[in-house]
């Protein structure tokens, strides 16, 4: 099979990163926070009727898929995505696509993939991953939150891209086919903070965007009171952990896209947006300060109402000062 | 966060510390970095603690199966940290029929086909499906 010549770099989030990384491969140079910024990745949603084993759905990150495809729309990037029903054609199409030359992006669930640490292995379906070759029967891949590339055996890839369970992968795929002589960054820069400000402003229900953090600031609130102390210390554990777990970057993808919002202020030459990073890093930290807390009260496992409110109180703290900077983000002319 | 700030406290759990991730933090220019991080306190309480939660559910299980109030499969889906929906999705199978199927009179009853089927969602061979939790076994 042939070689593509591919070079792997670590990026914090799965989509982001594979969409750096295949576009860098294209010969275009966009960074993993670009990306993330361009597509529109930040965001916040809290659904407490949606039990993810048992406890209630907190995201800080727009729904899987967006941000690659908001991407290749922006960039003007020319893609092929597919899906399959049986596994035998998606693997064909993944040695066709290969030998072809293009390193292939893909869904697959966390739980099939061996070369990731135990800790992270649930059955989370919607990871990002490259495959960009094969060896001997291994495929080599190229996944973004890692510093190495692995190697996956057949078996555990199909198992990977044909999990069951919310949302199935189907064996989905993609790759760039074709991309334009000339990017204009700035107008897709443009779009993505525009979209990004309506949805974390203008949803009217009460669980997505920016009100949705004050929803979950009233729920910990009443933790105490509804809840055991070992099923709040368990719900603040989720949160924590969609926090920072998972290839966020740091304070729920606040740094990352801080980062995104000092890169557009020098490719664009706006004081005004490397000014509004500086304001997002400090919100970030407002995060992780909150985080830290929560891990106290969770490690406590105290019923104790008094730190409950405390806790409530400091994601308030986010949402209002989000609130303000969305706002004001909203009303710059790009 | 600024990038000396950025926490390096390793978890010796589950390879958690085998990965360096990367997150972003602002470097002594003021311009942003991505820096690798072995884990992070807050973190890791709760990556351990959810962890815990399915350790102590899968010993309760395991008790029960022992006792012969519940069926292996039940042990084995928590092991393998499904849940009833899902086990459903990869058998084949209506949640209703899984559910019965946790009921050890019912699941000594299982053809073969429907036992190899199990075994092979799990990763593992009928005999230790159908034996786990017996007496003369560990």
């Amino acid at each position: 099979m042939k070689v593509i010549e591919y070079t792997h770099t670590q990026h914090a989030h799965c989509e982001s990163g594979v969409t750096a990384n295949l576009l860098c491969h294209q010969g275009i140079d966009i960074s993993e926070p670009m990306a993330f910024g361009i597509g529109a990745g930040i965001f916040f949603a809290h659904l407490p009727f949606v039990k993810v084993s048992g406890t209630p759905g907190t995201t800080f990150r727009t729904w899987p898929g967006a941000i690659f495809k908001r991407v290749a729309q922006r960039l003007d990037i020319k893609v092929h995505t597919e899906k399959f029903r049986s596994p035998e054609k998606a693997m064909a199409a993944l040695d066709e696509a290969l030998e072809a030359g293009y390193p292939t992006g893909m869904l697959g669930s966390v739980f099939y993939l061996p070369y990731l640490p135990e800790a992270f292995r649930f059955h989370f379906n919607a990871h990002n991953l490259i495959v960009y070759g094969k060896e001997g029967n291994e495929y080599l891949v190229s996944d973004p939150v890692i510093d190495y590339v692995a190697r996956i055996a057949p078996e555990d890839l199909v198992k990977a891209r044909f999990a069951k369970g919310t949302p199935e992968p189907r064996g989905f795929m993609y790759y760039v086919t074709d991309v334009p002589s000339d990017i204009d960054f700035k107008k897709a820069i443009a779009q993505g903070i525009r979209q990004t400000c309506f949805f974390m402003l203008s949803p009217p229900l009460p669980w997505f965007g920016n009100k949705a953090i004050f929803l979950l600031a009233r729920k910990i609130k009443d933790y105490p009171k509804k809840l055991s102390a070992r099923k709040a210390a368990l719900y603040l554990g989720n949160i924590i952990r969609m926090q920072e777990e998972i290839g966020t970057g740091g304070a729920g993808f606040r740094y990352l896209y801080a980062a995104f919002l000092q890169e557009a202020g020098e490719k664009l030459r706006r004081d005004d947006l490397s000014e509004m990073s500086v304001e997002l890093t400090q919100i970030g930290d407002d995060w992780r300060n909150f985080a830290y807390h929560a891990a106290r009260q969770m490690k406590a496992r105290q019923s104790d109402i008094v730190s409950f409110d405390e806790l409530s109180g400091l994601l308030r703290i986010c949402g209002e000062k989000e609130r303000s900077f969305f706002k004001r983000m909203d009303k710059l002319k790009l | 966060m600024d990038i000396n700030e950025v926490p390096q406290d390793p978890l010796e759990y589950k390879d958690r510390d085998k990965l360096k991730k990367l997150v972003y933090a602002v470097g002594k220019d003021g311009r942003y970095e991505g820096v690798g991080s072995v884990g992070w306190e807050a973190e890791n309480a709760a990556t351990r603690q959810a962890w815990q939660a399915i350790e102590d559910e899968l010993a309760e299980t395991e008790r029960r199966v022992r006792s012969g109030e519940l069926s292996p499969l039940v042990y084995f889906m928590q092991k393998k940290l499904m849940d009833v929906t899902l086990l459903a999705k990869y058998a084949g199978k209506w949640q209703w029929q899984v559910k019965r199927h946790f009921k050890p009179n019912v699941f000594s009853k299982l053809s073969q086909q429907m036992l190899q089927r199990y075994a092979e969602v799990f990763g593992i061979t009928v005999e230790e499906l159908i034996n786990f939790g017996k007496s003369n076994q560990i």
